[in-house]
């Protein structure tokens, strides 16, 4: 099986680990990743913010960078999300605004093949035991998106759970919003901080070493707060832990 | 909308101070906890509650879609069963009308039930300066006007007071208007209950004008309906001699049967009871149509539009008005948790009024172009909306009419609003961000440059970024973007 990666901007960037993690595990699960050259951002921090005519430009050029692939998987609930809810919106808005029905066409297209990482895992490739082994205590965030838009469900705490080695342990509060909300943590940074302290205050009171999510925005923000309060816990991608093995342990 | 609450400092500001006052956010999270934990009890009893939400959303848009004929419908049953309906197109005319009604009975006093209505037109300032006094009788309504306070909550207006609180606000003031409190009141809940109910007693056989707002009107009937927990107004509804109630335009229903729908889903929503203790359905004029001789001899309907049909003109924005003010999006909002119900400025708080303020009062005040980004689109407010209002697409819409501006109909005239101020070097950033983005070359050398450059990362960042380095630590920036890794590892990309 081929498929595509989008490995979004703020991995391409920050956090290259991600998708590193993600070409090995899917390697390792016998499925041949494309990297598109031609993909970029999917557009969500300008139409989030209220830039819809900025973030249409992006719009096309995931959609054109991923035609052809059956399959596009991405390790963010949140980028997987704003392709599968909002492109079709956004296409069908601007088909309504008198610009043609090509954008329309373009979401309507790619909006099915888009497939969250655990998604693609569970859903296509029908594993839940991906031959991973961390042998540590892990307490699992899912973010919002990925929870309510995407209805990822108890996938990504299944595929956690059939790690060897790994105990995993509930989050209270699990289900509550990190605070990170892309441009609300700079434009209500106040209120983020305090959502964001009191989800790492709950994460650390489990007693997990590592603090996991699907979503490296999120973890970016609650990396931040952790960091700076000096708590030991670790923010790391659920990619990285599902990529870990006996011979090639997270680093 | 009234002006009370503009010239509010915009949300983040009004925020910043609420989340640091530890009582407050005590309050708050104990306050939402317990009824967000009891209401997904309440809910998950009813095994057709999906039916049940998508007929309630579909009641309430077939209303929407036919309101200019249900109102008229409405209007003939009201006036048939003894009423007199009124027409008001915005806050001061409902005022108006409010106060002349009073005035004429030769009253200078009134007692209310909880009314969102009446708090969105500034009802009670306004009779004030007509010389009335208005008796809030809901006992939460009770103390935060007690406490010259504002309500901070739909449902639960004084949320952010403890036991210790009212129990002061009882002890300094309810002398002041009328029976005060008892020497020795303590903090006890059934104290202080005690205490409002004597105080409150004397105000209702005192009455001869109430004034209420209505959970439903029912077009084919002319009935108003109230749903309440303490049964204050069902005394305002049944003692006074004339009735006067200020309800939306979006509040009627169809019919009767419609009610089955309702009466199910808002207790559960709001308050997590099966069925609220007192439900009050009322058509019409008492002792001149009754046989048990209850009720108001005269009874008077104003049909508040206030931005409501400029608000039905917008094909995304109309769900809002599908609201039937259960505060469940409140309550379970985590931003509301930590920003409490007085940083929204607007009787409308939490994700409901975020959206309902700024289309009802418009985008121009500072407040008003904040709110819509009073959110993290977490979505937890659209999964217990009980008409599934899409609350997070209400927001992205609302978002790009602050910020890029567009065609909206105030007054009923179709205008294209300009982007609202403040938002150029906003705009001049996502522009710069978008034209990098959609140029993978530069955005490639950008990221080598950032890499090359990654020892010098300041703990602060200046600018917008400050607001990120105040509390959080930056991610560290990796020696080798994944677009490298991969060229170094597989060759060039397709």
């Amino acid at each position: 099986m081929r498929v595509a990666l989008f490995v979004t901007c703020v991995n391409d960037a920050l956090y290259p680990r991600t998708g590193i993690a993600v070409v090995r595990l899917l390697e390792r699960l016998g499925v041949t990743v494309d990297f598109p050259a031609a993909q970029s951002c999917c557009g969500q921090p300008q139409y989030n913010t209220g830039y819809r005519h900025e973030a249409e430009p992006l719009m096309r050029r995931t959609a054109e960078a991923f035609a052809g692939y059956p399959y596009v998987v991405t390790p963010s609930g949140s980028c997987a999300a704003m392709i599968r809810e909002h492109y079709p919106r956004m296409g069908r808005k601007a088909a309504g605004e008198g610009r043609g029905t090509s954008l329309a066409e373009a979401a309507d297209s790619l909006a099915p093949r888009v497939y969250e990482l655990s998604e693609f895992l569970v859903d296509v490739l029908g594993v839940t035991d991906v031959g991973a082994y961390f042998p540590h205590t892990v307490t699992y965030h899912p973010s919002c998106h990925g929870l309510r838009a995407l209805g990822l469900g108890d996938r990504p705490r299944r595929l956690l759970a059939a790690v060897r080695g790994l105990e995993l342990v509930e989050l209270p509060g699990a289900e509550e919003c990190c605070g990170f909300g892309g441009t609300f943590a700079v434009k209500n940074p106040d209120v983020s901080a305090a959502m964001g302290a009191d989800k790492t205050g709950s994460a650390a009171a489990t007693g997990a070493e590592v603090l996991c999510g699907a979503d490296n925005s999120c973890l970016a923000h609650l990396e931040g707060l952790l960091r700076r309060a000096g708590t030991p816990l670790r923010a790391v991608h659920l990619a990285e832990i599902l990529a870990a093995t006996e011979e090639e342990p997270l680093s | 909308m009234t002006g009370t609450h503009l010239g509010m400092p915009a949300f983040p500001e009004a925020a910043r101070e609420a989340v640091r006052d530890g009582v407050l956010r005590a309050n708050l999270r104990h306050a939402t906890h317990t009824i967000r934990d009891k209401r997904a009890r309440a809910v998950a009893e009813l095994a057709d509650w999906d039916r049940l939400r998508a007929a309630g959303k579909a009641v309430k848009d077939h209303t929407l879609r036919h309101l200019d004929r249900y109102l008229l419908q409405l209007e003939a049953a009201v006036t048939a069963a003894g009423g007199t309906v009124h027409w008001a197109a915005d806050a001061d005319e409902a005022n108006r009308i409010v106060t002349g009604l009073v005035l004429a009975t030769g009253e200078r006093e009134v007692v209310k039930v909880k009314s969102m209505a009446t708090q969105e037109i500034g009802l009670n300032e306004a009779l004030e300066a007509a010389g009335i006094a208005a008796y809030e009788t809901d006992l939460a309504e009770l103390i935060v006007q007690l406490g010259h306070d504002r309500p901070s909550h739909i449902l639960v207006p004084a949320i952010h007071r403890n036991r210790a609180e009212i129990r002061d606000i009882f002890r300094t003031e309810m002398g002041r208007w009328g029976r005060p409190a008892p020497e020795a009141l303590g903090d006890d809940p059934r104290e202080l209950a005690e205490a409002a109910r004597l105080h409150l007693r004397e105000k209702f056989l005192r009455a001869k004008v109430a004034v209420s707002g209505a959970n439903f009107m029912v077009a084919e009937t002319g009935t108003m309906v109230v749903l309440e927990s303490e049964g204050n107004g069902r005394m305002c509804l049944t003692l006074p001699e004339t009735l006067i109630s200020v309800v939306g335009v979006e509040k009627v229903v169809p019919t009767f049967r419609d009610l089955e729908i309702f009466l199910q889903t808002l207790p559960r929503s709001s308050t997590a009871e099966r069925m609220n203790p007192y439900t009050t359905m009322w058509t019409g004029l008492g002792p001149s149509r009754g046989a048990d001789g209850d009720g108001p001899t005269a009874f008077h309907l104003v049909l508040l539009d206030n931005g409501r049909t400029d608000t039905l003109a917008d094909e995304v924005g109309r769900q809002a008005l599908r609201c039937i003010r259960c505060s469940a999006c409140l309550n379970v909002c985590p931003v509301y948790e930590r920003a409490g119900g007085h940083a929204y400025g607007s009787v409308y708080p939490g994700p409901i009024g975020a959206i309902l303020s700024p289309q009802l009062r418009g985008t121009s005040s500072e407040i008003d172009a904040s709110l819509p980004y009073a959110s993290t689109l977490c979505g937890a407010c659209y999964e217990v909306c009980p008409v599934a209002i899409d609350i997070p697409e209400v927001l992205l819409h609302l978002r790009e009419r602050v910020a890029q501006g567009g065609p909206v109909t105030r007054d009923g005239i179709r205008v294209t609003l300009r982007p609202a101020h403040g938002h150029t070097a906003e705009r001049a950033a996502m522009r710069a961000a978008r034209l990098l983005l959609d140029h993978p070359g530069a955005l490639r050398a950008g990221m080598r440059l950032l890499a090359r450059a990654r020892r010098l990362r300041p703990r602060r960042l200046p600018g917008p970024g400050r607001a990120w380095t105040d509390t959080r630590e930056l991610p560290a920036v990796p020696a080798e973007s994944f677009r490298d890794w991969w060229t170094r590892e597989r060759g060039n990309p397709q």
